[in-house]
Order: structure tokens, then sequence, then C-alpha cells
């Protein structure tokens, strides 16, 4: 039972089209992000949602309400901006308290309501002070509890963590979450960061130029990206182009510059090419005798809890990622081996497409 | 880093001596135009108005406050100068009433829209004050098209000019571009999420823009206003060529004095009056309206 539905929404603007055809269903209660690169058109779909940009086909509904004409302010949801968009003029308080006076909530009852607001996000000794006088993640806090006061049906985030710095950013992630869980509101929250995406969404929906590539549960998304594109945006990967020499029942082996490869992937037949997908914490080294593969360690990286290896071997350099569990770690330059289980290599149909974007890249 | 820190220690000091002194030189140029333009010219008035005088004479040099005496005890000056403010204030309110609209619905007008307008607003401002008088004198006067239109409507001949009403309508237009450029300044660094942000909460467009665009744009208001005021208590073209010798404002009134009377001290005794009340208006009004947001804006 879907609370919150969207149906084949599409918005263009003259030529362009900035989202395009877009399908997606929410439970009630439920935590969905939708993940993709700047210019995919994920804020476009949240304002339409919102009701700040009209679609240009497509329905949205709501509770089974048809919402998708409708004005912003008769939709009655929570929306936290990306700027916070505070009333800089107003009380913590009277910000909180602005949308409950906009429902004509008696005084009486407005108070209440706003200290719990207030209290769910830790911020009720800040109430009497203004906007410029608090940090930027009290500001989120604020804004916050100014979206959920109204009870909405629907809370709107869009990039609601971005504008803070990364240690802040982890803690607001699961505290994001435990407030989510705690008021039960179906939630949509915009990013174009992975990892604030899986950790605390039910949900996730991958967009890219304007239109969803895959909708699924984080970890699903993470070990079955359906596109190239997806296993190079979600996460690293290390991506192999190669040809099946021969197919079997439920699997195949892909020849890899020379080296022949078992994978698990069923219906593939002998001569296609296709890529690999490996991602880099689940390859091992091992002794250089020991392995598929043997390479050489050509850099190396501290990350802190890993150590991430660049190996040089016979299929160019490949990323290595292992835990730092405290032994020494391979030195650059040392010969090793490399080695993988058949059933973590995804394959995706066709050549690789091109260099990956380095944009991209750094988005990862 | 050390290094670099060490290295930077021998030459601290000469550089900081010379960004300490860099301020005072470059608002030299600026401080000494206006000593010698503006308070020179005003020191030397504000003595001028000490100055005896004799119909007989002139100008007789020594100290006397009689002119001030006479402009403060004088029921023909009061009204003078009652009415100066009042039709200053009447138009500063109705720049406010058109300007911040307007400026308002020109920062939500698309390119090149905006742009055309912005220059339709601002347009005036390259046209003489003294040629835009003119003009709504043949306008409003009793051969104008205005008068001609309320004849054949059967209204009969009206007087439109030398009245109270006709100044602060010919002020307004003048003086509307100094309201909306501020206004207009302030808008554009509001976030535009905030007013969505507004309406997501469920507020009405005008709730929207009165409870939390229109206290933000208050500092623009103010200047807008301040300027305004102060431009229309002073100004003379205006009411000179609109108000004429019936209607007088007190820019008029030091002009007679001392064109027609020959009256310099007397002349330059109202003025220094209006300078001071003219402060101390636009002062009050500034901390007034300026303490209702400071906390607030910072």
């Amino acid at each position: 039972m879907s609370f919150l539905e969207l149906k084949n929404i599409t918005k263009r603007y003259g030529p362009l089209t900035a989202v395009g055809d877009v399908s997606l269903s929410v439970a009630k209660g439920e935590f969905v992000s939708l993940l993709g690169p700047s210019g995919c058109g994920k804020t476009t779909t949240l304002q339409m949602i919102a009701g700040f940009v009209e679609p240009s086909a497509g329905t949205i509904r709501l509770d089974g309400r048809d919402i998708t004409r409708a004005k912003a302010n008769s939709r009655g949801l929570g929306i936290v901006f990306q700027s916070y968009a505070l009333f800089p003029h107003m009380t913590v308080f009277d910000n909180v308290s602005f949308g409950l006076e906009m429902q004509r909530v008696a005084r009486a009852e407005r108070r209440p309501r706003v200290e719990e607001a207030l209290a769910l996000v830790h911020l009720s000794p800040y109430a009497k002070r203004y906007p410029r006088e608090l940090s930027g993640g009290q500001r989120q806090r604020v804004a916050l509890a100014r979206a959920l006061v109204i009870r909405p049906p629907v809370l709107l985030l869009d990039e609601p963590l971005s504008n803070l710095d990364a240690k802040l950013r982890e803690a607001m992630q699961f505290e994001l979450r435990e407030i989510q869980r705690k008021v039960g509101t179906t939630t949509v929250m915009v990013t174009h960061d992975q990892a604030e995406a899986f950790s605390i969404s039910d949900r996730v929906v991958v967009m890219e130029a304007g239109r969803i590539t895959q909708i699924d549960q984080p970890y699903r998304i993470y070990e079955h990206p359906e596109t190239e594109f997806i296993s190079r945006f979600v996460g690293k990967t290390n991506l192999l182009p190669g040809r099946v020499a021969a197919a079997r029942d439920g699997g195949a082996t892909v020849s890899l510059a020379g080296i022949a490869v078992d994978v698990a992937a069923p219906g593939l037949s002998a001569g296609e090419t296709v890529t690999l997908c490996i991602r880099p914490e689940k390859l091992r080294l091992t002794a250089p005798a020991d392995g598929l593969l043997a390479g050489r360690v050509a850099d190396r990286f501290f990350l802190g809890s890993q150590w991430l290896y660049h190996v040089d071997g016979p299929l160019g350099t490949v990323m290595v990622v292992t835990p730092n569990d405290g032994t020494p770690p391979v030195e650059a330059g040392a010969p090793v081996g490399l080695d993988w289980t058949a059933s973590v290599v995804r394959v995706h149909r066709g050549a690789l497409a091109e260099a990956p974007d380095p944009a991209l890249e750094m988005a990862v | 880093m050390s290094a670099s820190a060490s290295q930077a220690l021998p030459d601290d000091e000469a550089p900081e001596r010379r960004v300490r002194s860099a301020p005072l030189i470059l608002s030299a140029p600026a401080a000494l135009l206006f000593a010698a333009l503006v308070l020179t010219p005003l020191l030397l008035t504000a003595l001028l108005s000490f100055n005896q005088f004799d119909y007989a004479t002139g100008r007789t040099g020594g100290f006397t406050l009689e002119h001030y005496l006479s402009v403060l005890t004088d029921g023909y000056y009061l009204e003078i100068f009652l009415r100066t403010f009042r039709v200053s204030a009447l138009a500063t309110a109705i720049c406010v009433v058109v300007g911040v609209p307007e400026a308002y619905i020109l920062s939500r007008m698309s390119n090149p829209w905006r742009s055309v307008f912005l220059l339709v607003v601002l347009a005036p401002l390259l046209v003489s004050v003294v040629v835009r008088a003119f003009g709504w004198s043949m306008l409003l006067g009793p051969e104008g098209p205005v008068n001609g239109a309320m004849m054949a409507l059967g209204f009969g001949r009206t007087r439109l000019l030398y009245t109270e009403g006709t100044v602060i309508v010919a002020l307004v237009h003048v003086m509307l571009p100094f309201m909306v450029i501020p206004v207009w300044t302030s808008l554009q660094k509001l976030d535009p999420a905030v007013e969505q942000a507004a309406l997501s909460f469920g507020a009405s467009r005008a709730t929207a823009i009165v409870r939390v665009v229109a206290p933000q744009i208050l500092p623009g208001i103010l200047s807008g206003s301040l300027i305004v005021f102060g431009l229309s208590a002073s100004a003379f073209a205006i009411p000179g060529l609109l108000g004429g010798r019936r209607l007088k404002m007190v820019a008029t009134v030091v002009y007679d004095q001392y064109l027609s009377d020959l009256n310099w001290p007397m002349g330059a005794a109202v003025a220094v009056l209006l300078l001071a009340a003219n402060l101390i208006i636009m002062l009050t009004y500034h901390r007034l309206v300026e303490g209702h947001y400071r906390r607030r804006l910072g």
C-alpha cells in the first residue's frame, strides 16, 4: 500500500527534460533517499512533491489524494531546505511555531507542541535565540523541528546535511534516522552523498540524467548494482573488460586479458563482451603464488580504518581495500597475489562505456 | 611550517604598519573633497546666520541671535516648516507604499523583462528634475490635458497647480527610484527558499510577504525612506516650480531670503534650522526602526 506515489512524473524546461518518466511509490513510515550526482533531477523531483515546481506530465498521489496540481501551501508537507531557510527575524520558538500558527492551532496548544518538537531535537534551551546566534548544526535541528512540529504526512529533506562539517554530518545522520523512527514520519531525502543515503534509508532511489536507474535497499544496491554507472557512482569499484570464453548453466568463464575467471552469472553466451565489477574490499591480498592473479603493490594509502592499495598486474591497476586489523601493511613495491571468490564478481553486459567521469569519482 | 613562520616574523611589523595607515590614506581624497565642498560652506553658512542685518546697509557682521529668534517665534515660518515636513512625510509614505511592492515584483520577474523594467524605473533619473517639474506643470496647468479632460467630463476647471497634493505627487515621481533601489538591493540578498518555506508551512502568499519577506527587507525600506525624506525636505525645484509663491516650502523660503530680500543671515538661519530639524527627524526615525531589527538581523 503506497502512501506517496509518483506516477510517470516528467518535467521539461523547453527542450530540456530535467526529470523523465519517474515512478516511485513510498510506503507509510518509510525513509527513501533520492541519490544521484548533481543535475540528475533529484531536487526537481523533490520540488514537484513539495509543490514548488509543477510537473509537465504524470501524477502525484498522497494518501490516495491527487496533489499533482495542488498549491504548495495546501499540501501540508514538512520541508527541510538545503539552506535551512529559517526565518532570520524570528526566534527559534517563533520559527517552530510558525507552521502551527498557519494551521490555526490555538495558542494554548501551540506552546507544548513547540516545546515537544524542540526537545526532540535537543534544542529546548535555545528557544529564545535568533537563528544567527546558532551554529550550523543547531540551525539544521531548528529546520527539522520546524518541519516536524506540524505533524506532516511526509517529511521532505533537501540535502539536509550538506552544509555541515564531516564529523557533525555523521552524527546528524544517525540522529535524523533516530528521530524519524521515533515520530514515524514518511520521509523522502535528496542527497548526492551515498554514505548518507545508505546509512539511514530503508530504500535508495538512484537517479541518473533525470531517470531512475535502480530502486532497492542500500545493501542490495551496493552489492548488486544494475548498471555500470551505479557501480561506479556508489562506492569504489574495479571495472575489468572481458569476453565470455565459455558459458554453462548458472555461470560462465570470462577471459580477461588472457586470464580465465569464473563468474556466477546466468544467461551469458560465449563470445559476448562483458565488464566485470569487483569491489576493492572483496579482493584479498595473498602471497604471490597463492592468488588467482599475481601483481605488485604500486602505491598504498592509509584511510584510518582501512588500507587502500593500488596493485599493478596483468589487468592494469586494481584497487584493493583491506581492513586495518593491526597487522603490518604490505610495503609499496612488494609482489602480492590477488584472490577472490566467484560469487563476489558482478557482470555487466557490454563494453566499458568510457573512462570514469572525474566528477563522479569526486562524488564517491 | 615552522620555517615559514620564523621567516614571516621579522617582516611582520612593517606590513602591519602599512596596513594600519592604509585606510587613512585611501579615504583621504574623499575626506578632503567632503571637507572642502560640504563642510566649509556649511560652516560659513552657520557663521553667516549669526551676523547682524540691516535693510539699509545689508549685512553688517557682528553677532546676534535675532534671526533664529524671529524664525522660531514667527507663525509664518512655523507653518512653512510644518508644511515642508508634512509634504515630505507623505511623499515618503507614498514612496514606501508604491516602491516596496514595485521592487518586490521587479525581483520576482525573470530576465529580460526584469532588466527592461528596472531601466524603466531608473530612467527618470536621467532627465533633469527641472524638466520633469515643467512637464508636470504643463500636464496639470489650467490649459493642460488633465484639466481639458476634467472639463470634457463636466467637472469644470480645477486648480491643480500650486497645491500640496501636486507637490507631493511630483516629489513621489522624482523620489521613487531612491526607494526602489535600496529595497531591491535587500531583496537580492534574500534567500528565495525562505519564502518557499513559509508557503510550505501553509502560509498564503500575502502572509508570507508580510510575515517573512517584509521584516527582512526593513533595512532597505529604512534607508530608502531616509533618502526620500531627506531629499524631499530640502527639495527646491519641485516646490519652487509646482508650489510657486503661493505654497512656500523651507528651501524656497531660503532662496527668497537670499535673492529677493537679500537678507543673507536670515536665509542662512532658516537653512541651518532646516538641517538641524532634518537631522533630528531622520536620526529619531533611524533609531526607532533600527532598534526594531538590530538584534534579529544583526
